[in-house]
């Protein structure tokens, strides 16, 4: 698996593309990995207000629900609607039609905090 | 292999084989006027008809139940070995002596001078669990073993509030059940996991360090889910008690000690019991269950109404419980579980309690010898009345524990309890009980130890497995992505599972 | 031993095989301290003949042969033999919780069928497996409507049987769940919706009412819904006579429905095991606490049913889960189950008709305390009698009458709560009556 450089990646999974002051956020392929049959999605509200770090919402396997740590911190302008009829998107798709949310950033240098696509790439294959 | 399958019938839903005007009862004749629904009740408070409800004849209903009960495994079939679960015998004098008409029709809030009996037997249930737990003082209200968890833990927050303080956390060892920290929650409580030694035992030295003044109490299983005696539970009490902290015990696994020691002999401020376990009253396929609680001196006062108390030549109800932590049900427990728990314990008798504890001990002790040569054994402190084993072995040729679980499906057995406890990668819990014979635990034997083989030779058999089931591998994935929880008519979609 | 399946023969091999000299020596490890030295203190052992005597007697102590008179919450209704014979299968009655879906179709598919004809009974779009009772269901309900609004407030009316009010107490008050009750209008012996809308605000989760109420009375489950609503609160409708079901209009406006069904072939049994039900909308489903069947296929493609959405149960969630309950109450909800079967469609609008007739029989006999449309109970004043005195003369009858209500409405005094179904005969209504000259 090769992640695209056109993001930045967490240590807990989450991707963010930012485009002007937008970020569309998602998890990376090898969390779906991690994570196998995707049955839900648990996403927050338009207008919800996230914290760098915080919780964001929650994917749920069959026998286990993972927290989604926001990659960014601002407001929900979008979620991907695609993802509350078909969750087995996420795993088929992580990186491009199964994005979750897009946040209007509130502080845009966050994301110097995040990994580079390379960092992220050698930091799940020490981790794996 | 141990079960052939047989015909098994399909069946229908109940709604897809009724036909309008089709019934299965017949009232008495009123020998009261006929009154008008709607004059009685007005209009806008009477429904139409019962959209979809059943109509079917009595022939069919008793065809339909019977059929589907063929779907299931069962104890009355053979070896339930479920770590944790205590699948024992039922015994079928239990159903007979809790279906008669004084004790089965008993309403809760008859004239006590006609609730003596039902009474005795409850005031009689509760000196044996006493005597059993080694404890001062029981309630039978909790209606499963959560309910009587979540009530030990009101009990000890009563009593720290009382003493000027309820205090913050709850202590979970790493090892314990899921429902702990559930329970916990509920009561008010943020959870602290520690962890366990080696060994699998609560390691001291944590123990000591994070012990605070805002510990309320440590919840300990004994024999934890590991199947092995804490044997520091002396030094682990007084920590606790040194910090003005109490001592839950999670008494899933009491079924390892029953009359050969006593929780309340060794620090236990609070436990549960778990009446379906230990007491041998069935499952029937996920409840009833009963939770009664029993206690230390110090946490009596607490206890919820109404407590009994015997008066001259009588019992009566007592309300006054100033200090109780308030009902944690309606009336006073699931009294028909109580009736069958008692007539296994009567059953028993003390000497042959002890002698099922025994037993139990050794079926598991007999398996772990059988197939420690075929099962890693990740914790080796001897063990009671269950065994865990982990699937290191096989998981190295790519076959799992659930593989295994499902291919002993085949061989006529119901899995094991699979990957838990959490804290052995891979987990088969296995506890047989002490209501196995011989040759039913060596058939077992036998199965496990032919599939250690077929992992080897082939792997892909056992991956797939179960191939004998009437229903085969199940799609659970397709069941939660889109979740169809009731039946409707055809052209609304129930059927069309894409 | 008849329930342990050894031979001494077969102990000593299985003790050899261990390694041990005994099996005793299995315990030796166990520290001295914690060892119990001598037997336990209970009698011995008795044969199956004498635990058949022992119950026996304490049956007799019971009783049996009385006519009753009592509801409040415990009903008796017929049980169709159909009942005991499906529930008394070892297939049902010694199998554990289906999660091993592929040896426990046949849980599964009367769970699911439970499920389903709770949905058709309720008005609602999604029912649970059952819960332990209705009066553990309503602090689920609450905590459900806790979850769903953000809110903590929990409006009940007084209505609501008084045990159920005791046990939410007891849940809310960890929760950090203010309580609030609201009355009853003194007239109708409804819930009075004045002090409902002076009390509703903002911060409340749910209204709470049940129906028929305690005193037997029919609410406007209507009006409770739109004052709930408009106060973005959620309305949770609670009943404890399910028979009411088959005649009254079910409470669609409702957003969560706990219910207790032990009218449906479920023996008073002195309190319990009953089975509680929640149901919601489909929406809410996620935040419903409690088991759940869904239907799926298996490898064959064949339609199959398993456990589902469990995340959000205790053995995964742990202490973030919707309840700390890890049981339904499967063999009771099964009672039910047959129950609803074998009355079906047209048996229980009859029976739930049956129990009209018998109780207005008595309630024109009597006069009822109250002005409210009632299904099959009723408070009746005492006309200057005190209860006490009225049921003692019952009971030289062989009569058991009804509940004096003072012990939680003391306001209430010389007033009993009375229920008739399709058991009561008219004689005994008639002998009843008669005790209030």
């Amino acid at each position: 698996m090769t992640y695209p450089d056109d993001r930045r990646y967490t240590k807990e999974h989450e991707w963010v593309r930012v485009e002007g002051d937008i970020g569309t956020v998602g998890i990376t392929d090898h969390a779906q990995h991690e994570l196998g049959d995707i049955v839900y999605v648990d996403t927050p509200k338009i207008g919800a207000r996230v914290d760098q770090g915080k919780s964001l919402g929650s994917v749920e396997s069959v026998k286990a629900v993972s927290e989604i740590y926001s990659p960014v911190s601002g407001e929900v302008t979008e979620v991907n609607g695609i993802l509350a009829q078909s969750p087995e998107k996420l795993n088929q798709d992580p990186h491009g039609a199964a994005w979750l949310v897009k946040i209007r950033l509130s502080a845009a240098a966050e994301i110097t905090n995040l990994m580079s696509a390379a960092d992220y790439q050698s930091y799940v294959g020490a981790e794996s | 292999m141990k079960v052939r399958s047989h015909i098994t019938q399909n069946e229908a839903l109940l709604f897809e084989m009724g036909s309008p005007g089709k019934v299965g009862y017949q009232l008495p004749s009123l020998d009261v006027p006929a009154v008008d629904a709607v004059a009685a009740l007005g209009r806008e408070n009477v429904r139409a008809e019962i959209e979809g409800f059943p109509e079917v004849s009595e022939v069919e209903a008793i065809r339909h139940f019977t059929r589907l009960s063929t779907w299931n495994y069962a104890i009355d079939l053979g070896l339930y070995p479920l770590g944790s679960c205590t699948m024992k015998y039922n015994p079928r004098v239990n159903e007979l002596v809790a279906r008669l008409d004084g004790l089965a029709w008993a309403h809760p809030y008859q004239p006590e001078a006609l609730a003596q009996g039902a009474m005795e037997v409850m005031a009689r249930l509760e000196a044996a669990l006493a005597e059993i737990t080694g404890m001062d003082a029981v309630t039978l209200q909790p209606a499963a073993g959560a309910h009587g968890e979540l009530t030990g833990i009101l009990l000890i927050r009563a009593l720290l509030e009382k003493r000027g303080n309820p205090r913050k956390k709850i202590l979970i060892p790493d090892s314990a059940h899921g429902t702990n920290p559930a329970t916990a929650a509920i009561a008010g409580y943020t959870v602290e996991n520690i962890h366990s030694t080696a060994s699998g035992m609560v390691d001291l030295a944590e123990l000591e360090r994070v012990v605070d003044k805002d510990v309320a109490a440590l919840m300990m299983t004994n024999p934890n889910t590991l199947g092995v005696f804490d044997d520091n539970m002396a030094g682990v009490a007084e920590i606790l008690h040194k910090k003005g902290a109490l001592v839950y015990m999670y008494g899933a696994n009491m079924n390892a000690l029953v009359g050969i020691a006593r929780p309340g002999d060794f620090g236990v401020d609070v436990m549960h019991l778990n009446l379906h376990k230990t007491f041998s009253t069935p499952h029937g396929g996920g409840g009833p269950g009963g939770g009664p609680v029993a206690v230390k001196k110090i946490l009596e006062p607490f206890l919820p109404a109404p407590r009994m108390k015997r008066l001259r030549n009588r019992w009566a109800f007592d309300y006054k419980r100033p200090r109780a932590i308030g009902k944690v049900r309606a009336y006073y427990g699931n009294f028909g579980v109580i009736v069958r728990a008692l007539a296994y314990i009567l059953a028993h008798g003390g000497d042959g309690l002890r002698n099922a504890t025994v037993d139990a001990v050794l079926n598991a002790n007999y398996i772990r010898r059988k197939l420690e040569p075929f099962y890693d054994l990740p914790y080796t402190a001897p063990n009671m009345h269950e065994v865990v084993f982990s699937d290191d072995r096989q998981a190295k040729l790519g076959v799992r524990t659930g593989d295994i679980a499902k291919r002993l499906i085949d061989y006529g057995f119901h899995p094991y309890t699979v990957s838990f406890p959490l804290i052995v990668h891979g987990a088969l819990m296995i506890e047989p009980t002490e209501t196995e014979s011989k040759l039913e635990l060596d058939l077992f034997i036998e199965a496990m130890t032919a599939i250690a083989k077929e992992v080897e030779t082939d792997p892909q058999l056992v991956r797939s497995a179960p191939h004998s089931t009437r229903t085969s591998k199940v799609d659970e994935v397709g069941a939660a992505r889109r979740p169809i929880l009731r039946w409707k008519p055809r052209e609304t979609g129930s059927q069309t599972a894409d | 031993m008849r329930y342990l399946p050894k031979s001494q023969a077969e102990r000593r091999q299985m003790v050899e095989a261990c390694g041990v000299e005994s099996a005793e020596q299995l315990f030796s490890h166990l520290p001295d301290g914690v060892r119990l030295k001598r037997p336990l203190d209970l009698a011995p052992g008795i044969s199956e003949y004498d635990i058949v005597d022992y119950f026996r007697a304490r049956s007799a102590e019971g009783a049996s042969g009385y006519a009753s008179f009592l509801g409040a919450g415990v009903y008796a209704h017929y049980r169709p033999v159909l009942v005991d014979t499906v529930v008394s299968r070892g297939e049902f009655l010694t199998s554990y919780t289906p999660y091993q879906a592929e040896i426990s179709q046949g849980t599964l598919v009367t769970i699911f069928e439970f499920q389903t004809m709770i949905c058709q009974l309720t008005g609602m779009e999604v029912a649970n497996a059952s819960m332990y009772d209705g009066s553990t269901a309503v602090p689920e309900a609450a905590m459900m409507a806790a979850r769903i609004t953000g809110r903590d407030g929990v409006l009940i009316a007084r209505s609501v049987h008084p045990e159920y009010r005791e046990v939410l107490l007891t849940y809310a008050r960890n929760q950090g769940m203010p309580v609030q009750e609201f009355g009853y209008n003194n007239e109708s012996g409804a819930a009075e919706l004045a002090d409902l809308e002076s009390k509703i605000n903002d911060a409340t989760a749910a209204v709470i009412v049940q129906s028929p109420n305690f005193f037997g009375v029919i609410e406007n489950v209507k009006r409770l819904a739109e004052i709930a609503h408009r106060h973005g609160a959620l309305l949770v409708f609670i009943f404890t006579e399910a028979v009411s079901l088959g005649i009254l209009e079910p409470p669609a406006d409702a957003d969560i429905v706990a219910g207790e069904l032990q009218s449906f072939a479920i023996s008073p049994s002195f309190g319990g095991p009953f089975a509680g039900i929640i149901a919601t909308k489909e929406k809410f489903m996620r935040q419903m606490p409690g088991r759940l069947v869904g239907e799926t296929v298996d490898s064959r493609g064949n339609r199959a049913f398993c456990l589902t959405l469990a995340t959000r149960e205790q053995h995964i969630r742990r202490e973030k889960a919707t309840s700390n309950i890890c049981t339904n109450q499967a063999l009771i909800a099964l009672m039910a189950t047959v129950f609803m079967t074998v009355y079906g469609k047209q048996g229980l609008r009859e029976l739930a008709e049956q129990n009209l007739a018998k109780a207005h029989y008595l309630g024109a006999k009597l006069k009822p305390r109250f002005s409210g449309a009632y299904f099959n109970e009723f408070v009746a004043a005492t006309n200057g009698k005190t209860p006490d005195v009225i049921n003692q003369a019952l009971l030289k009858k062989k009569i058991i009458g009804g509940v004096p209500l003072n012990r939680w409405y003391p306001e209430l005094e010389n007033s009993m709560l009375l229920c008739a179904t399709e058991m009561s005969k008219r004689e005994h209504m008639d002998q009843l009556a008669e005790a209030w000259q």
